[in-house]
């Protein structure tokens, strides 16, 4: 086992521990927390995989500003989150038997594909991942359209987020 | 080196705890929570694609960029939705909030 496959194999378990904590934990804004840490480890695994703008911006827009949110609405919501009774529903044996389901097909797809085995091609160190990205964005050939599209439904979201939250008092 | 199929199998499972939390929680919050566990394994799939297939064909990076966008969307409405359901109903669970049941 090379070096590279143990940092991974840290990295996994303890984003996927993180995860569960973040499902099962009964108080909310713990759970806002180990949130946190899974995303950390994804912006690792980013980091891992030579994807340096995605781990940044990972840090950036997912820890620096959506878990905020999460932690300003249980914040705002705060009288639900001291344990009053169970934090599963009724159907939560369901809930985890399709969960199972989902995992086993998954696998399942994984493992009869047969580019399954294929190791990562060296990196071309001449390649700058970032300025092809930030060419690929704003480029007519390339994706200039869906990240316009993108930025206006961002737009209308954060609009349309103020109207539904506005307090008409 | 760390196979492909590594990369898949962990955003297999972070998926499957994202599912299992978005089905089974009851707190609205906790099921927004899930569902960011969801979206982010999918860019771990995109990222894992794009560096296991061409690295200069930037495609898979310009997707998660898109997915990033649409989760921090998605996540401002449905926090949006959960403060004015609060508001109205004194309650952030999701089996109480039944107007429109008749």
């Amino acid at each position: 086992m090379t070096i590279d496959q143990i940092i991974f194999l840290v990295v996994a378990v303890a984003t996927l521990i993180a995860a569960f904590r973040v499902v099962t934990t009964g108080n909310l804004i713990h759970a806002a927390f180990w949130l946190i840490a899974a995303l950390f480890g994804v912006a690792a695994i980013f980091a891992i995989l030579h994807a340096s703008f995605l781990a940044v911006v990972q840090v950036v827009v997912y820890i620096g500003a959506i878990s905020i949110l999460f932690i300003f609405a249980v914040m705002l919501t705060r009288k639900d989150m001291r344990d009053q009774g169970p934090q599963l529903n009724r159907n939560w044996g369901f809930g985890a038997f399709l969960a199972a389901l989902a995992l086993v097909g998954l696998v399942f797809l994984v493992h009869g594909w047969s580019g399954v085995t294929k190791t990562a091609p060296a990196f071309p160190s001449e390649f700058d991942a970032v300025s092809a990205l930030g060419n690929a964005l704003v480029s007519p050939d390339a994706y200039v359209l869906p990240f316009e599209v993108a930025s206006v439904l961002l737009v209308a979201a954060l609009v349309g987020a103020v109207y539904v939250a506005y307090n008409r008092k | 080196m760390v196979p492909l199929s590594w990369y898949l199998i962990f955003s297999a499972i972070l998926f499957s705890i994202g599912l299992f939390g978005v089905l089974s929680r009851r707190n609205l919050v906790a099921i927004l929570l899930g569902i960011e566990l969801m979206l982010n394994s999918v860019n771990v799939n995109l990222a894992a694609f794009w560096r296991y297939g061409t690295v200069t064909n930037i495609t898979g990076q310009v997707f998660a960029i898109i997915v990033f966008a649409v989760a921090a969307a998605e996540v401002s409405v449905g926090l949006a939705l959960v403060i004015s359901v609060y508001r109205k109903r004194n309650t952030v669970i999701a089996d109480e909030i039944d107007m429109l049941k008749f």
